[in-house]
C-alpha cells in the first residue's frame, strides 16, 4: 500500500514522498532524499586536497598533506553521521500518537514521540527563510495546563523542505485521522 | 475511539488462559501484565488478584481470556467464553491466537447496559464461524455483530502494543527538555500522560512478577520473570556490612565535622577558604555524608545521587592511588623537589630581567625616568626578599612534598588542588606584584578623574550620588591643575608596570582555572548514571518509538514500543551532581572593565592565599 511519488524541495530538488497505510488509522509518511552523490564527496576531497597541495608545495611540509587526509576522512565522518539527513519519517497513529524521525545517512536515527493527549492541531505554516517565505508543516503542542493555549511548535521535514504540494498531500491524510479520533 | 491494549511479549506463546491486567482509568487502554494459565480455580484467581491489589496499590483485573489453540483442546475457546459470567467487567476481551499466523484475533464483548457490542470483529472473518456464537454466553445479548455505533467496518479499532515487560519495568522515563530543571520533577511530572500510566503501572505491579517459573503456587502464570532467583555471596555480604560500615562512616564524618567546627575561628576559616584543597575536603566530607546517610533514597534522583557520588569517589580514589604509586616509585618525588627549586629561582631571574628591561626604556618608550627607577627598585628588593625565602625553604620542600603528596590517596581531586595551591604559593610573588600595580593604577586612574571634574569646575555628590556643578577658588583650580598634569605625565609609567603584572597574573589564574575546571569536572560528572547508559540504554528512557510489527489487511495493528534512550547531554544535564560553581562570574566585558579600571580581578576564586 505504499507509493512513491515524485516531488521538489524548495530548492528544485527531487525528493519522493512514500505514504504507508497500515490501517485505517495509522499512516506513515517518508520523505527520501537522494543519496550523497559521489560528484559531491569527489568535489570537496579534491578541493581540500589541491589546497593542502598548494600549501604543502609552498611550505614543504608532509604534515600537511597528512592533515588534509585526516580532515577529509573525518569531515567525511561528521557530514554523514551528523548532517546528512536520508529519509523522514512521520507515523501517525490514532487516538496514540505522532512519532517523527529522521534516520541519517550513517544509519543513525533520532525519534521523537508525540502523545495525541499533548498534540492540539497539525497545521502548515508558512515563515520567512532567508529571503524567502516558504511552508512547512508543524505539529502545535497544547499547554498542559490549559488546553486552549499553544506551548510550542514542532516543524516537520525540517531538513528536507518539502513544496506546498507535497505538505497539502500529507496534511489532508493527517486531518484524516486526527478527525477520527 | 481506538482501543489501545499493551501486550507483553513474553506471553505471545503462553498457554490458554485468562489475562491479567488493568484498565488505565479514563483512557480506553488496557495493560495486559499477566496470562493465568489453564486449569484454574476462579476463587483462587480472584483471592490471589486482591492480595496482589493490596500489595501494589494497582487496580489489578481478570482483563480478558487468551486462547492458544493446541491439539486436543477443542472446547477451550467456548469454555473462556463463559468465563466472563464468572469475572464480570465493563468489557471482556477474547484474544486467540492461531497457529502459523502473526496476528491476533481480538473481539471485545461490552457489558454496560444491555449493550453487548462487538468492536472490531477482526480476526479472519471469513472461516470464523463463531462471530455469533458468542451471544449464547451472555443472557443480555440482544444480537451482536457489527450492529454498533462504528460503521467503518473491520478495519481494527483495535491497536496491540507490544512491549518488553522486564524493560519497560526497570526503566526510567524522564519528562522531555521543557522540565528539565532538576531531577526532582522526573516523579512529579504531569501524570496525566498515557504511557507515563502505562510504566507506572507496569513498575508498580513488581509483585506480580516475582514468582519464577520455579515457583509451584497455585496458579501457573506467563509474564516476564527471572530465570530462577541468583544470589552470590559476596554480594549477600556485601549488603550485610554495608549497614554497620555505613554507621561507622556517619560517626566518624560526625566526629570530623565537630572537629572542624572547633578549630572553626577566624583565621583558620579564612585560610581553609582559600585553600582549594580545604575547599575539595569540605565538598568531599558532604558527599561521604550524603552517601553514607542510614536513610535508604527515596525515589529514583536521590539513589541515582548516590549512586553517582560514590561511584566518583571509587573512581577519584583509584586515580589517586595510581598517581601515588607512579610518584613514590623511582624517587620522583626527590626528583621533583629538585627540579622544583631551580624552576623558582629561573622564573625569579626572568622576572628580574623583566624588571630590569622595565627600567631601562622598554620597547623604546621613554618613561619617567624616577618613577620608574622608584618602581623598578621597589619590586626588585621584592624578588629578592623571594629568593631568599625558597633558599630558605630549599632544605624542607622534599620533606614537605613527600608528605603532601600522600593526600593523592584521598583522590585524584585532591592531588590536584594540592598542585593549585602549591602553584599559588610559589607565584605569591606574581600576585603581590599584580596587588601594588593594581593598587597604584587605580589610585591614579580615580586621582585623574576626580581632578578632571576639577578641571572642568564640577564635583562628585557623595549624598546625591551625582556630578554637581561647583565653583572652585583661584588656588584650587591651580593646584589641582598641576596636580593632573603631574598624575596625567606619570600614568604612561604606571600603566606599563601593571599591564605587565596583570599579564603575568592572568597566565597564572588561567593555570589554575584549568586545574579546579579538571577538578569540578571529576567532581561532577555523573559516571554511574553515563555507565548505565552505556550499557543498559533501557534504563533511563527519553521515550517511547514505536515500530509498526505486521500489518495484514482487516487485522488488528500491531506496534512494537520499544524505549527510547536519554541522548548523553540529557543525562549529563539530569544527573550531574550540583558543585560550587567555579566558573568566572563576570562576563567579558565586566572583567574587560575592570581591568582597565585596576580593579582587582578574581576570575576564578580569592585566589593568591596570606603567608606570613
Amino acid at each position: 500500500m505504499s507509493d512513491d511519488e515524485e516531488f521538489t524541495d524548495i530548492n528544485g530538488k527531487v525528493i519522493f514522498l512514500a505514504c504507508q497505510n497500515h490501517s485505517s488509522f495509522c499512516r506513515e509518511f517518508t520523505v527520501s532524499v537522494p543519496k550523497v552523490s559521489l560528484r559531491h564527496v569527489m568535489v570537496y576531497t579534491c578541493s581540500v586536497w589541491l589546497v593542502a597541495y598548494v600549501v604543502f608545495f609552498l611550505t614543504e611540509n608532509t604534515a600537511v598533506l597528512s592533515g588534509a587526509i585526516f580532515v577529509t576522512l573525518v569531515g567525511m565522518l561528521l557530514h554523514v553521521h551528523f548532517v546528512k539527513i536520508d529519509h523522514e519519517t512521520l507515523l501517525i497513529i490514532g487516538s496514540l500518537g505522532v512519532q517523527v524521525s529522521s534516520s541519517y545517512a550513517s544509519g543513525r536515527e533520532s525519534t521523537t514521540f508525540i502523545e495525541m493527549s499533548k498534540i492540539k492541531d497539525i497545521v502548515i505554516n508558512e515563515s520567512i527563510y532567508m529571503q524567502r517565505v516558504i511552508y512547512y508543516l508543524c505539529i502545535l503542542l497544547k499547554e498542559p495546563t490549559d488546553p486552549d493555549a499553544l506551548s510550542s511548535v514542532v516543524p516537520l521535514f525540517q531538513s528536507s523542505k518539502p513544496r506546498l504540494n507535497c505538505l497539502v498531500k500529507v496534511y489532508k491524510s493527517c486531518q484524516e485521522i486526527l478527525a477520527q479520533c | 475511539m481506538v482501543l489501545k491494549i499493551f501486550f507483553p511479549q513474553c506471553c505471545n506463546m503462553a498457554a490458554s488462559g485468562l489475562l491479567i491486567g488493568h484498565w488505565l482509568p479514563g483512557q480506553d487502554s488496557a495493560v495486559v501484565l499477566a496470562v493465568v494459565h489453564y486449569p484454574f480455580i476462579p476463587g483462587q484467581v480472584k483471592r490471589y488478584l486482591s492480595q496482589l491489589r493490596n500489595e501494589s496499590q494497582v487496580e489489578l483485573a481478570v482483563l480478558g481470556s487468551w486462547s492458544m489453540p493446541k491439539d486436543g483442546q477443542e472446547g477451550m475457546e467456548s469454555f473462556l467464553r463463559d468465563l466472563s459470567t464468572i469475572f464480570p467487567q465493563g468489557r471482556w476481551l477474547q484474544l486467540s491466537r492461531e497457529m502459523g499466523k502473526k496476528g491476533f484475533t481480538c473481539r471485545v464483548v461490552q457489558r454496560d447496559g444491555g449493550l453487548l457490542g462487538e468492536e472490531g470483529e477482526n480476526g479472519d472473518g471469513d472461516g470464523d464461524g463463531d462471530g455469533d456464537g458468542d451471544g449464547d454466553g451472555d443472557g443480555d445479548g440482544d444480537g451482536d455483530g457489527d450492529g454498533d455505533g462504528d460503521g467503518d467496518g473491520d478495519g481494527g479499532r483495535v491497536i496491540f502494543i507490544h512491549y518488553d515487560q522486564r524493560k519497560v519495568m526497570l526503566c526510567q522515563l524522564h519528562p522531555p527538555e521543557g522540565g528539565a530543571r532538576g531531577v526532582g520533577a522526573v516523579i512529579g511530572g504531569e501524570e496525566s500522560s498515557e504511557l507515563r500510566l502505562v510504566f507506572s503501572a507496569v513498575a508498580q505491579s513488581q509483585p506480580l512478577f516475582f514468582t519464577d517459573k520455579y515457583d509451584d503456587g497455585p496458579l501457573k502464570l506467563t509474564h516476564w520473570q527471572s530465570e530462577g532467583r541468583e544470589g552470590s555471596i559476596i554480594v549477600e555480604l556485601a549488603k550485610h556490612a554495608s549497614v554497620p560500615v555505613c554507621l561507622l562512616l556517619t560517626w566518624l564524618l560526625s566526629l570530623w565535622t565537630w572537629l572542624c567546627s572547633v578549630t572553626n575561628l577566624q583565621p583558620v576559616r579564612f585560610v581553609s577558604s582559600k585553600l582549594s584543597t580545604c575547599v575539595q575536603l569540605s565538598y568531599r566530607t558532604e558527599h561521604l555524608q550524603i552517601v553514607s546517610s542510614p536513610k535508604t533514597a527515596l525515589g529514583h534522583s536521590e539513589s541515582m545521587r548516590k549512586a553517582n557520588i560514590f561511584v566518583s569517589f571509587f573512581v577519584d580514589v583509584a586515580l589517586g592511588l595510581l598517581l601515588i604509586s607512579w610518584l613514590y616509585q623511582e624517587n620522583r618525588i626527590s626528583r621533583l623537589a629538585n627540579t622544583l627549586v631551580p624552576v623558582a629561582d629561573h622564573v625569579a631571574k626572568e622576572l628580574q630581567e623583566l624588571l630590569q628591561w622595565l627600567m631601562g626604556a622598554p620597547a623604546g618608550f621613554k618613561m619617567n625616568r624616577a618613577l620608574d627607577q622608584v618602581l623598578g627598585r621597589f619590586f626588585l628588593y621584592h624578588i629578592h626578599l623571594w629568593i631568599s625565602y625558597i633558599h630558605l625553604m630549599s632544605p624542607f620542600i622534599e620533606r614537605i612534598l613527600w608528605y603532601v603528596g600522600l593526600c593523592a590517596c584521598l583522590g585524584l581531586t585532591f592531588a590536584l588542588s594540592v598542585l593549585s595551591d602549591i602553584v599559588a604559593l610559589l607565584t605569591f610573588h606574581i600576585y603581590c606584584f599584580y596587588v601594588y600595580g593594581a593598587r597604584l593604577y587605580c589610585l591614579k586612574i580615580y586621582g585623574l578623574s576626580s581632578l578632571w571634574r576639577l578641571f572642568r569646575g564640577k564635583k562628585w555628590n557623595v549624598l546625591r550620588q551625582r556630578v554637581d556643578s561647583c565653583s572652585y577658588d583661584m588656588d584650587q583650580l591651580f593646584i589641582g591643575t598641576l596636580l593632573f598634569t603631574v598624575l596625567l605625565f606619570l600614568l604612561p609609567t604606571t600603566a606599563l608596570y601593571y599591564l605587565v603584572f596583570t599579564l603575568l597574573r592572568l597566565v597564572v589564574v588561567l593555570f589554575q582555572g584549568l586545574i579546579h575546571l579538571s577538578v569540578d569536572f571529576i567532581n561532577s560528572f555523573p559516571l554511574f548514571a553515563m555507565g548505565l547508559r552505556l550499557c543498559r540504554p533501557y534504563r533511563l528512557a527519553e521515550g517511547v518509538k514505536f515500530r509498526v510489527l505486521c500489518e495484514e489487511p482487516g487485522k488488528p495493528l500491531h506496534l512494537m514500543m520499544e524505549i527510547n534512550p536519554l541522548g548523553y547531554g540529557s543525562v549529563l544535564q539530569w544527573y550531574r551532581t550540583p558543585t560550587y560553581s567555579c566558573y568566572p562570574k563576570d562576563s567579558w566585558a565586566a572583567l574587560c572593565k575592570k581591568l582597565f579600571v585596576g580593579e582587582l580581578v578574581y576570575p576564578w576564586r580569592h585566589k593568591g592565599t596570606k603567608i606570613d
